[in-house]
């Protein structure tokens, strides 16, 4: 394998991540829903599934379990933004503020563990390909699912009805809520699909990228993600371009850092950031606002409003 | 069953008081319950978390030098919040505040520099978190950018420039290759108001914030008009109030205050610049600023409280091995309660069934 390969192939799994997250939060910011725990809950989902793979030696058993943190975490979102009609806002970032010591206290006792690498899932003949070949048919099957997810996400928002229903919830909710449209139920499985997507990004980065458990692991890929729907103006195909630029900037610049090129490690340690307040700044300036933002995005609904 | 919600026609402010108060006990309660679930007892952890710092003169102490700079940046954050704008950003504009302070402390270390030092590196920490508070204000106002996501990520920008600084360019040549800073000189060093004593003058700015705040939230135009900005922003458009110079000015003031914040913390506490100089002061400071219902008096009071779950989580972890994690899991936990809370004053929740079993 060549270098470039291997570059390649680190750029993939390093954008895996933060598609998934970005896909569940962009279904549930469809719905109306601004969900700032992004963050929080990819922390659940590290340490829970991490810890749940230790301890009975399956990645399957730990991937179900990350799933789960996410939801259950998103589920205490719903609680008070659907139930209580709490600030959107405040609620998700106390979800990340409860999410990153939560995770703290689950992951502590796995400090020091590690994970054997999963099997790639090699597809015949065509892995053999040269230099695509490896790149796009022998990753993990996260990797896979994530494409597939990609496509049915935007299959079922822009194809099914059910999908109609969910963005003219997010669109105008009294108008939505007039017409007799669920909007509350809507609105909870959104959310509890984007907390276990959140989930399962972060299974993947404890169990497949690091393949051990840190304090603080996720180091702001949550929040990336949250940008990252802002950045494809809420599209699912520009999420998985996204992604992946994000995804090359986080690598090539941690290979910058190994080739030592005199420049700072600080300042290639803040690409990532600095590339998002980028991205944003020249969305913006193209467009002027941010397009395709839902109209009802972070709104309380209460009925008789 | 499902929840329904009905908006009250009419709150009574002893509710509004409340609010917070009952939020607390849950959290707490909730917070026993997970305790109690890592098997642990609820009502050791009770007494080394609150009974054993407020029975303790040191630890009461140490109670205000926590609360100075929570009641400083929540303050500060208290007017954005006002006016429905929000920056997350505080813990990087107080990194910044004490990076640009804690600069004329180094240079000026070693010569006879005199008593200018001190207020000028103050001054210095104001504008260093007001012109970083500012840039997510700028990319809002001209770009129309999401302030929300820039101030969060100038956090991390933040910390690693002064992780840079205190490895490389500012390192103490003779610290063992330690990465921190050389000790502030004495003359600038923010002193203990008295003798002895731990709690330092960074507290008194705290006061003066908290009454200076009071003032401009309750008496002037530009309060009435940050208030007029976040609950009815077409009727401010329309009394001319213009949005931007609002934004402009409400991220100046909180990147200031966090500023002040971060420079009192280095030059009153930890006394040089090292690559952590918070535990998470920044982000705390939100669940304060909405504990205290984004009142001046009752941000004091949270600032307070919650500084006691800082010293209780340290001596928690010393004592019971509980760690210290479990301190952010129920500042987590406090701002659901309190952000629930609040939604429980102002909507009344009725459980009905409605149509048979659905």
């Amino acid at each position: 394998m060549t270098i470039v390969e291997a570059i390649l192939l680190t750029i993939v799994t390093a954008s895996t991540p933060l598609l998934i997250a970005a896909l569940g939060e962009l279904v549930t910011e469809r719905s109306g829903v601004l969900n700032l725990g992004v963050e929080g809950m990819m922390a659940m989902g590290a340490a829970c599934s991490f810890a749940a793979a230790v301890t009975f030696d399956s990645t399957l058993i730990g991937v179900a379990a990350g799933m789960l943190a996410g939801t259950l975490m998103a589920a205490l979102f719903a609680l008070l933004v659907l139930g209580f009609a709490a600030n959107q806002t405040g609620s998700g970032l106390a979800l990340t503020i409860l999410g990153l010591g939560l995770s703290g206290l689950i992951g502590a006792p796995f400090v020091g563990a590690r994970r054997d690498p999963i099997a790639p899932l090699d597809i015949p003949i065509l892995s053999d390909i040269p230099v695509v070949g490896r790149l796009f048919f022998e990753q993990d099957l996260f990797v896979y699912a994530s494409i597939v997810l990609t496509v049915l996400v935007g299959l079922y928002l822009m194809r099914t009805r059910s999908g109609l229903t969910l963005r003219s919830i997010g669109e105008n909710h009294t108008s939505a809520n007039a017409l007799g449209l669920p909007v509350w139920r809507v609105r909870f499985w959104a959310i509890l699909f984007g907390g276990a997507c959140a989930g399962l990004a972060g299974a993947y980065l404890a169990l497949v990228y690091t393949r051990f458990w840190s304090p603080g692991m996720t180091a702001g890929r949550g929040w990336i993600a949250l940008a990252l729907v802002v950045f494809a103006a809420w599209r699912p195909g520009w999420v998985l371009v996204g992604a992946y630029i994000f995804g090359a900037a986080t690598v090539l610049q941690l290979h910058a850092q190994a080739a030592q090129f005199g420049v700072p490690s600080q300042l290639l340690s803040a690409v990532p950031y600095l590339a998002t307040i980028l991205a944003l700044l020249l969305l913006s300036i193209r467009h002027g606002r941010a397009i395709g933002a839902p109209g009802s995005l972070g709104v309380p609904f209460v009925p008789d409003r | 069953m499902r929840f329904e919600l009905t908006p009250r026609t009419h709150v009574s402010p002893v509710m509004r008081a409340l609010a917070p108060v009952a939020a607390f006990i849950t959290a707490f309660l909730i917070a026993g319950f997970v305790i109690w679930l890592m098997g642990r007892s609820p009502v050791a952890a009770f007494d080394v978390y609150v009974l054993q710092p407020l029975s303790d003169p040191w630890a009461l102490q140490e109670l205000l030098v926590k609360a100075t700079p929570l009641a400083l940046i929540a303050i500060g954050l208290s007017y954005c919040f006002r006016a429905n704008l929000w920056n997350i950003g505080a813990e990087g504009q107080y990194v910044i505040g004490a990076v640009l302070g804690g600069w004329l402390a180094l240079k000026t270390h070693g010569t006879e520099a005199g008593a200018w030092v001190l207020p000028l590196m103050l001054l210095l920490g104001v504008i260093g978190g007001a012109l970083y508070g500012l840039i997510p204000a700028f990319l809002k106002t001209r770009f129309g950018v999401n302030e929300i996501l820039t101030s969060l990520m100038l956090v991390y920008v933040a910390q690693l420039i002064l992780d840079y600084l205190v490895r490389g360019p500012w390192r103490d040549p003779k610290g063992f290759n330690f990465p921190q800073s050389v000790t502030f000189d004495p003359s600038a060093t923010l002193h203990p108001i008295l003798e002895g004593g731990r709690v330092h003058y960074g507290a008194v700015f705290a006061a003066i914030a908290v009454l200076v705040t009071a003032v401009v939230l309750g008496r002037t135009l530009f309060g009435y008009r940050l208030k007029l900005t976040g609950d009815a922003p077409r009727a401010a458009r329309f009394a001319g109030f213009s949005s931007k110079a609002t934004t402009m000015a409400v991220f100046a003031i909180s990147g200031g205050l966090a500023g002040l914040a971060g420079i009192s913390e280095v030059s009153g506490q930890i006394g040089q610049l090292q690559p952590s100089i918070s535990p998470g002061y920044g982000f705390t400071a939100i669940t304060v600023a909405f504990l205290g219902r984004l009142n001046p008096v009752g941000i004091l009071l949270a600032a307070l409280v919650v500084a006691l779950t800082f010293i209780g989580g340290e001596s928690a972890q010393i004592l019971l091995k509980l760690p210290l994690d479990l301190t952010q899991a129920f500042q987590g936990i406090l701002l659901m309660c309190v952000l629930a809370a609040d939604a429980m004053v102002s909507y009344r929740i009725r459980f009905a069934t409605r149509g048979g079993g659905k």
